[in-house]
């Protein structure tokens, strides 16, 4: 009754072309913003924003980004914890060695990671599937291989190289709630950007590559041009967020942060939140990184108000129990709907248009 | 701009709070202010019990007897979790005797575990998560080097000390301003290294006989691998001895080629075995098949438990790694915990891990943790002890042999002095040997090479303060 395209009247292009045609949408975005910008950091405790609020953001850009080169341009990827520890180390090589303005420093990360997810994106041309994941892989272990060995990058023998204290003319970004802002900012403007992205004439090659890539070479689509491209701008969404895991997350860019099993998270992220969906790589970082926070929560609540459970399950048990809660909850959910949770949102959409007067 | 105050504990609940309570105590009247902010509070108390249920952690109020709150980060899941459950089973059952006996000067210990798995953001998530919670506590072991690290720099403007014993940053023992709250207690990598190059010159009959030996590093080929090669050159050139360096490409399940090397090639007299979890036990199969003696192997600690040598199963049998602390049930603590413990059907874990490597290593970390809450609590009266004063406490360390005697860890750890600029107190190593059954201890006590050690602390400490921009 409230959510409907009925009395939406796109009298100009511009109208046509926003992001949120259905009123509802829009003022639910606004109402997002405002919460996201005014509301949390006012009132979210430090926990709050520096061990949940903070990892969702970078951790959400990450699978952004696969999601663009995974969900839109079909393109499999398990190196991008390695472009996460490029855009990480230049981030820190830049800002603390060379006082590249942190805003400069992150974006150049982006740039130098897209460069070297550009190189790992060649052999897309020749491999597909399940082949190019292996070689993607190798992505990986190579960039992993290269900073512990290079110790002009990785800074001698603990590959550890911990960034100075934040600042950005004149501004000191020390408390978690500025942390914050920096990495919202940035997370916005990079989501709209994709939403954008994808929905133009490159989202579109993209999309086309992905459902066939031989119709779309032979309707004149360069899969060589998009194909890299792809990995390029993938790439850039991935150096930035492990830029951000060095400044506002971690303080420190460290190679442990950054193995093989990341790589798996986000591409979990990408299938769980819904291949080819914006809102989906959101829906996926908060499941893979807070889900597994919040049964943990839940546990030791029970265990203070209800029932002591560590009296009743051995230690052992109750840690790995909570693994099995989340492992069952993954299963549940890619049953219940196996493209993910953005494709749940979308059949809720669907159900709310019609309500309460379906035919 | 809105820190969470150190014992608010309400401020966890809901950050809200803590800006109301702010807005609030402006206006004049205190009691329509307190009444106002009491029902608030419950209300908002009553809708995060509803929605969030779990993030109110701490329930009524916790002032019932006085007790010492620790959180610990654990890991009883994931590839590592041989070591992480022993570790935090034989400190719980160390806390667990110490309440027992009444706890420190009266104040019992309250401790909660935090699942990291091991890994860096669940483990900054569980320190961000516990460190106010019941008014905050003093110390946190990460027993992981990836969440020392990622630690490092938050706990440090937190003012709360990271131990990181028997792991971490070899160069963190400088302590001072560079790394004023890491504390590598008792031993570190660098140390260790020496004690070995020691231990091997023991049995070659002193330090001139190391001149012209060959000694191969086995290394897994990470940050963590290849910590101990700038001590091991200088080590080389001081003493004259030979280094092979074997990088073994992670995860190490193939390591064939270089035993081949180490064998036929390089024909090397002692190797240094340098791995991690799994890849531990590999070596000790591959020198079997080339016919490596296995007594001349000598393992880290990360690579001494039973679980890295029972899958090798005769081809472990003389095997050697150092270690920090004794093996085994035979030491008064253990019985203690035993009899207490174990015997009263309770405990962390199955009885037939007590006295194994890593419940061992558990009960040092509870020895160490009781011992510097003991000093802070002579220094500044019992609880609640903050980071700084955990900090002093940790840096004015003294446990002596007659206070290892006292409890009953004689041989069971090395004694333990430090300082402001000595955040490790000691260094001191010892070995043991597999019998194919147990680990048998095989020398005494191995003090580190403490010059070369420092020479390197220097060095790294101040690359890493340049690297960092700190002046």
């Amino acid at each position: 009754m409230f959510y409907r395209e009925t009395g939406v009247f796109k009298t100009t292009y511009a109208r046509d072309m926003e992001l949120f045609p259905i009123p509802l949408d829009k003022i639910g975005f606004t109402v997002g913003l405002v919460l996201a910008f005014l509301i949390i950091p006012l009132f979210a405790s430090h926990y709050l924003l520096v061990g949940i609020f903070i990892p969702f953001l970078v951790f959400s850009l990450a699978a952004l980004g696969l999601n663009i080169l995974t969900g839109f341009a079909g393109q499999l990827s398990l190196g991008h914890a390695g472009f996460m520890a490029v855009g990480a180390y230049a981030t820190v090589i830049m800002y603390n060695r060379y006082d590249v303005p942190l805003p400069v420093a992150l974006l150049g990360a982006g740039v130098i990671t897209s460069a070297v997810g550009s190189i790992f994106g060649l052999p897309s041309l020749r491999i597909k599937g399940f082949y190019l994941a292996v070689s993607t892989l190798a992505a990986q272990l190579i960039i992993e291989w290269v900073i512990t060995h290079v110790k002009w990058i990785s800074g001698g023998v603990y590959s550890t190289v911990d960034i100075k204290a934040l600042e950005f003319m004149g501004w000191k970004i020390d408390t978690a709630a500025e942390k914050y802002y920096v990495a919202l900012v940035i997370v916005v403007i990079m989501a709209v950007f994709a939403k954008n992205l994808v929905r133009s004439r490159i989202g579109r090659a993209w999309m086309s590559i992905r459902d066939m890539d031989v119709a779309s070479e032979i309707i004149g689509i360069s899969q060589f041009r998009y194909k890299v491209l792809a990995f390029a701008v993938s790439s850039f969404y991935a150096g930035v967020a492990g830029g951000l895991v060095v400044a506002v997350y971690y303080g420190s860019a460290n190679i442990e942060e950054f193995h093989l099993m990341l790589s798996f998270e986000i591409l979990g992220m990408v299938i769980i939140g819904g291949m080819g969906s914006v809102l989906g790589s959101f829906l996926g970082a908060g499941f893979i990184t807070l889900l597994p926070i919040f049964i943990d929560l839940s546990i030791s609540s029970i265990t203070h108000n209800v029932v002591d459970l560590s009296k009743v399950f051995t230690p052992d048990l109750l840690a790995n129990a909570k693994n099995m809660i989340f492992g069952a909850f993954i299963i549940f959910f890619l049953a219940v709907e196996p493209l993910g949770l953005a494709r749940l949102w979308h059949t809720i959409k669907d159900y709310l248009r019609l309500w309460p007067f379906p035919y | 701009m809105l820190e969470t105050e150190a014992g608010d504990r309400m401020s966890i609940a809901s950050g809200s709070q803590v800006g109301r309570k702010n807005g609030y105590s402006q206006v004049p009247s205190k009691e329509v202010a307190t009444m106002s902010r009491n029902m608030k509070l419950r209300w908002a108390r009553a809708i995060s019990l509803v929605i969030a249920g779990s993030l109110l952690m701490a329930g009524p109020a916790a002032a019932q007897e006085k007790a010492q709150w620790l959180p610990l980060l654990c890991y009883r899941t994931g590839p590592y979790a041989p070591g992480g459950s022993g570790i935090c089973g034989g400190m719980e059952d160390y806390f667990d005797l110490i309440n027992l006996k009444g706890g420190i000067d009266g104040v019992k210990l309250k401790w909660e575990e935090c699942e990291t798995a091991y890994s860096p953001p669940r483990g900054v998530e569980c320190y961000e998560r516990t460190k106010s919670e019941q008014g905050g506590c003093c110390v946190y072991h990460p027993i992981s080097t990836g969440i020392t690290y990622a630690l490092m720099e938050r706990a440090s403007a937190d003012k709360i000390p990271l131990t990181s014993i028997g792991y971490g940053r070899a160069d963190a023992q400088a302590g001072g301003d560079i790394f004023p709250y890491v504390f590598p207690l008792v031993t570190t990598y660098w140390s260790q290294v020496t004690g070995k190059i020691g231990y091997i010159a023991q049995k070659e009959g002193g330090l001139d006989k190391l001149k012209g030996k060959k000694i191969a590093l086995l290394y897994i080929d990470v940050a963590y691998g290849q910590e101990t090669i700038p001590v091991l050159k200088a080590l080389a050139d001081k003493f004259g001895f030979e280094l092979g360096l074997f990088p073994v490409p992670a995860p190490g399940l193939e390591q064939s080629a270089q035993w081949l090397d180490i064998k036929r090639r390089f024909k090397a007299d002692w190797v240094i075995n340098r791995n991690w979890g799994i890849s531990c036990t590999v070596p000790l199969k591959e020198a079997a098949r080339v016919g490596f003696p296995r007594d001349h192997i000598i393992g880290v600690w990360w690579c001494g438990s039973e679980e890295d040598v029972v899958p090798a199963g005769p081809a472990a049998k003389d095997y050697i790694t150092t270690n920090f602390h004794g093996v085994g049930q035979n030491f008064p603590v253990i019985q203690e915990i035993l009899e207490n413990i174990y015997m009263k059907g309770k405990g962390n874990l199955p009885v037939t891990r007590v006295g194994t490597v890593y419940y061992n290593r558990g009960v040092i970390h509870g020895i160490i943790t009781v011992e510097a809450l003991r000093t802070a609590y002579k220094k500044f009266g019992p609880v609640p002890i903050n980071g700084e004063q955990m900090k002093w406490a940790l840096e004015h360390l003294n446990i002596d042999e007659n206070r290892i005697k006292e409890l009953g860890a004689e041989g069971f750890m090395p004694p333990l002095k430090t300082s402001p600029t000595d955040h490790e107190g000691g260094g001191w190593v010892r070995f043991q040997q597999w019998d194919g059954s147990k680990w048998v201890g095989i020398s005494d006590w191995i003090p580190p090479m403490k010059e070369l050690v420092q020479a390197e602390v220097k060095k790294s400490a101040a690359e890493y303060a340049a690297k960092k921009g700190q002046k």
